[in-house]
C-alpha cells in the first residue's frame, strides 16, 4: 500500500478514512488534525494555559507530545496511585512520564497519592465500605479531583486528557446500553466548567483511533508503558472496545459515525436538558469543589476515613 | 525448523506460527485476532495488512486497546 501523499510505502492504513500514509506524511497528518479539532470545538487558544493529564501510556504522551509541537504552552500533571501489582505499575509510568518530560525539557508535575492523602489508590479503595475488589471506582473519583485541584490551583484555562475515539465510544456504547440519560447528556470532547471550583476540560485526541495514537506513539519514538494496569484486565471497557472493532472489522468507519452522530444528535437536541433542582450542587467544605453531598465530597469523604 | 515455509506472529507473550505467502490481514483473520486491535511491525517498521509475509519473518503485534 502507498502514501497517498507521496508514493511511498505506507505505514498505516487508516480504512475508515481510506487513507494510507507514510512515517513522514501520518506524523505530520496527527498534528494537522488535532489542530483542526482543536479550532472546530473552541477547545483553547494559544495563549491559555494548558495541563495535560499524563499517565505514561500512549495517548496521553502522544498528546502531550503533539500539542506541544504545535506550540501550546501545556504542563504535564501525573498521579501516582500507588498500583505495584507485582510490577511496579506505577513506578514505570512514572518513569515513562519523567523521562518524556526531560528529553522535551518540559514541566511535570507528580502528586503522589500517598504522600499528598496518606494512602495509595488500592488502600483507599479497602477503606470503602462495600470493599470493592476492583479500585477503579475510588481510582477514577480521585483522579477527577486531585486533577480538578491541580489545574484550579495552578490557574490553568484547561485541563486536557488524551482520551481517544474508542475510549469514547465505549463510554456511549455503556452509556447507550443502560440509558443513562444524564451521563448521555453530559459525554463530549469538552466540558464547560460550568460551576464554581471546576476547570473546563477537553479531549483533543477524541476524533482519532486508538489504533493512530498508538501508530503515532510508535512512529514518533515516544516510550510509553506497553504493560495494563493490572485492574484493567477484565474491565467493560476494554470488551465494549472489542465488541466495536468487531463491527469495525466488517464497516470501517462504524465506531466514528457512532460517536460523531451521537454529538450531532445532541445538539440537535435529542436529550433534554434535566431540571436544575434534580442536581443541587453544593461546595465540598474540604476541598472547594461542586458535590452533590451537603458537606464534603466524596474523595474527601474517602480521605478522611482512611486517615486514623 | 528447516524447510517449511513458516512465519511467526508474535503478540504480547504470546507465539503464533503462520505460513509465508498470505498477508498479516489473513494471518490475523485465520488466529481470530480482531485486525483493528493490533498495528503490524516488521523490525521496527509498521506495516500495512496488506503486506505478505515472507518466509522467515517475525511480525510483532503492538495491541492497542488500552482499559480502565
Ligand atoms: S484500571 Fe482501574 S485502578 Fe487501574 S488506572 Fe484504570 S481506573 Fe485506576
Ligand atoms: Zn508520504
Ligand atoms: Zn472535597
Amino acid at each position: 500500500m502507498k502514501c497517498r501523499k507521496c508514493g511511498a510505502k505506507a505505514a498505516i492504513n487508516m480504512r475508515q478514512h481510506k487513507l494510507a500514509l507514510c512515517k513522514q506524511h501520518y506524523l505530520e497528518w496527527i498534528p494537522t488534525q488535532t489542530q483542526r479539532f482543536i479550532e472546530e470545538h473552541h477547545m483553547f487558544s494559544p495563549e491559555d494555559r494548558i495541563l495535560v493529564a499524563v499517565s505514561g501510556g500512549k495517548d496521553s504522551l502522544a498528546l502531550w507530545d503533539i500539542l506541544t509541537r504545535l506550540g501550546y504552552q501545556a504542563d504535564g500533571l501525573y498521579i501516582g496511585l500507588g498500583i505495584d501489582s507485582g510490577f511496579g505499575y506505577s513506578d514505570k509510568s512514572l518513569h515513562f512520564c519523567q523521562k518524556y518530560a526531560e528529553d522535551h525539557r518540559l514541566s511535570l508535575i507528580v502528586v503522589d497519592v500517598k504522600d499528598a492523602y496518606g494512602s495509595t489508590i488500592p488502600q483507599l479503595n479497602e477503606k470503602t465500605p462495600r470493599g470493592k475488589d476492583k479500585p477503579c471506582a475510588v481510582c477514577g473519583l480521585s483522579k477527577r479531583n486531585i486533577m480538578n485541584r491541580v489545574a484550579r490551583d495552578g490557574d490553568y484555562d484547561v485541563l486536557v486528557t488524551g482520551h481517544n475515539l474508542d475510549d469514547e465510544a465505549a463510554v456511549l456504547f455503556g452509556n447507550t446500553l443502560n440509558w443513562l440519560g444524564s451521563y448521555l447528556l453530559r459525554q463530549g470532547p469538552v466540558l464547560e466548567a460550568d460551576h464554581p471550583g471546576l476547570v473546563r476540560k477537553a479531549k483533543p485526541l477524541f476524533r482519532f483511533y486508538e489504533r493512530e495514537t498508538t501508530a503515532y506513539a510508535l512512529l514518533r519514538g515516544i516510550e510509553y508503558i506497553y504493560d495494563e494496569c493490572p485492574h484493567a484486565e477484565g474491565a467493560k471497557s476494554i470488551y465494549y472496545k472489542e465488541v466495536l472493532n468487531q463491527l469495525e472489522r466488517n464497516r470501517p468507519g462504524t465506531k466514528l459515525i457512532f460517536y460523531l452522530n451521537f454529538l450531532k444528535a445532541k445538539e440537535g437536541g435529542l436529550f433534554a436538558e434535566q431540571a436544575p433542582e434534580t442536581d443541587p450542587l453544593n461546595t465540598c467544605l474540604t476541598c472547594g469543589q461542586p458535590t452533590s453531598s451537603p458537606e464534603q465530597c466524596a474523595f474527601c469523604r474517602l480521605v478522611e476515613r482512611s486517615t486514623p | 525448523m528447516g524447510t517449511s515455509m513458516t512465519a511467526k506472529l508474535i503478540l504480547r507473550k504470546e507465539e503464533f506460527e503462520v505460513k509465508s505467502g498470505m498477508t498479516v490481514r489473513s494471518a490475523l483473520e485465520k488466529l481470530e485476532i480482531v485486525p483493528e486491535s493490533v498495528i503490524a511491525t516488521r523490525q521496527g517498521d509498521l506495516i500495512t495488512d496488506d503486506e505478505l509475509i515472507e518466509e522467515g519473518d517475525v511480525i510483532t503485534l503492538i495491541s492497542v486497546i488500552s482499559g480502565g
